[in-house]
């Protein structure tokens, strides 16, 4: 239980967690796509990396390890979780994704099909 | 009534709260209030703050730094955060598209406002998980103390 989950809940009482959109890079070579994503105060077993048809959900709840009885003065991290949402294209083989957390920062691989990655075309004469 | 009024009932942060209501309309009640130094919007890195009754709290959101290459201070009151995040992103080639680049990059210092008794001769700095911890114990004399009422006959 963190502070942040207090504010959620004075904040609107009842309602759904709130939730943060973690900025991210997104950078593709020939061999496949790397996100990296900054989910600062996310610890690994927290983390959750979903594959559903082509969409891919990065879900993480924040721990702080803050006390209880602790007053927040201010803050702009309003929210007790991450979460975004990538749709994915048909060459990518998400049974090969990479994730690796370190520092609150993921680095996510998402390898290319075998027969999707860029061959050359020989030209053959006639 | 101003609902920060009710929100911190800690004497100990009056000024603090009497700041961030001038902020607060300023810009407009935003259901929480934000420091006089951080009303830019995105600021690296995102600053959490708490009081306890033994310390004060700070967070700083700072994911992917080197802790070794982190500058904390405390001056008169305001506790400065300091350090540079490294870009990690390639430069796009033929065979290397850049289709999001929207992590934090460069150098970045954060100055936050410290409550009243806070003692900065004794601050704890810890990095975890990419967030930066500070705590900065209170002054014995602003602690909260009970007292005890006595019956006369």
């Amino acid at each position: 239980m963190d502070t942040k989950q207090d504010v959620v809940k004075r904040e609107a009482p009842g309602a759904e967690v709130a939730a943060l959109i973690p900025p991210v890079d997104v950078i593709e070579d020939e061999a496949g796509i790397t996100v990296t994503v900054d989910l600062p105060g996310v610890v690994k077993e927290n983390l959750t990396i979903r594959v559903d048809g082509d969409k891919l959900t990065i879900e993480a709840p924040i721990s702080l390890g803050a006390s209880h009885d602790m007053e927040p003065v201010y803050a702009e991290i309003r929210a007790a979780q991450y979460k975004r949402s990538f749709t994915l294209s048909r060459e990518l083989d998400t049974a090969k994704i990479d994730a690796a957390l370190k520092e609150g920062v993921l680095n996510l691989y998402v390898p290319k099909a075998e027969q999707a990655k860029p061959h050359r075309i020989e030209v053959k004469v006639g | 009534m101003y609902p920060s009024l009710l929100r911190f009932p800690s004497e100990l942060l009056g000024d603090v709260d009497e700041l961030q209501r001038q902020v607060e309309q300023l810009f407009g009640p935003r259901g929480w209030p934000s420091s006089i130094r951080a009303v830019g919007r995105g600021a690296f890195p995102a600053i959490n703050m708490g009081t306890t009754a033994e310390s004060v709290d700070i967070y700083a959101f700072a994911p992917g730094i080197d802790p070794k290459k982190l500058e904390v201070s405390v001056d008169k009151g305001l506790l400065t955060i300091a350090g540079e995040r490294q870009n990690n992103v390639p430069q796009e080639s033929n065979q290397l598209s850049v289709y999001a680049r929207e992590r934090f990059a460069g150098s970045f210092k954060r100055v936050v406002n410290l409550p009243e008794g806070a003692d900065p001769v004794r601050v704890d700095a810890v990095y975890r998980n990419g967030v930066l911890h500070i705590a900065i114990p209170k002054q014995e004399s602003s602690k909260l103390r009970r007292i005890e009422v006595k019956e006369v006959n």
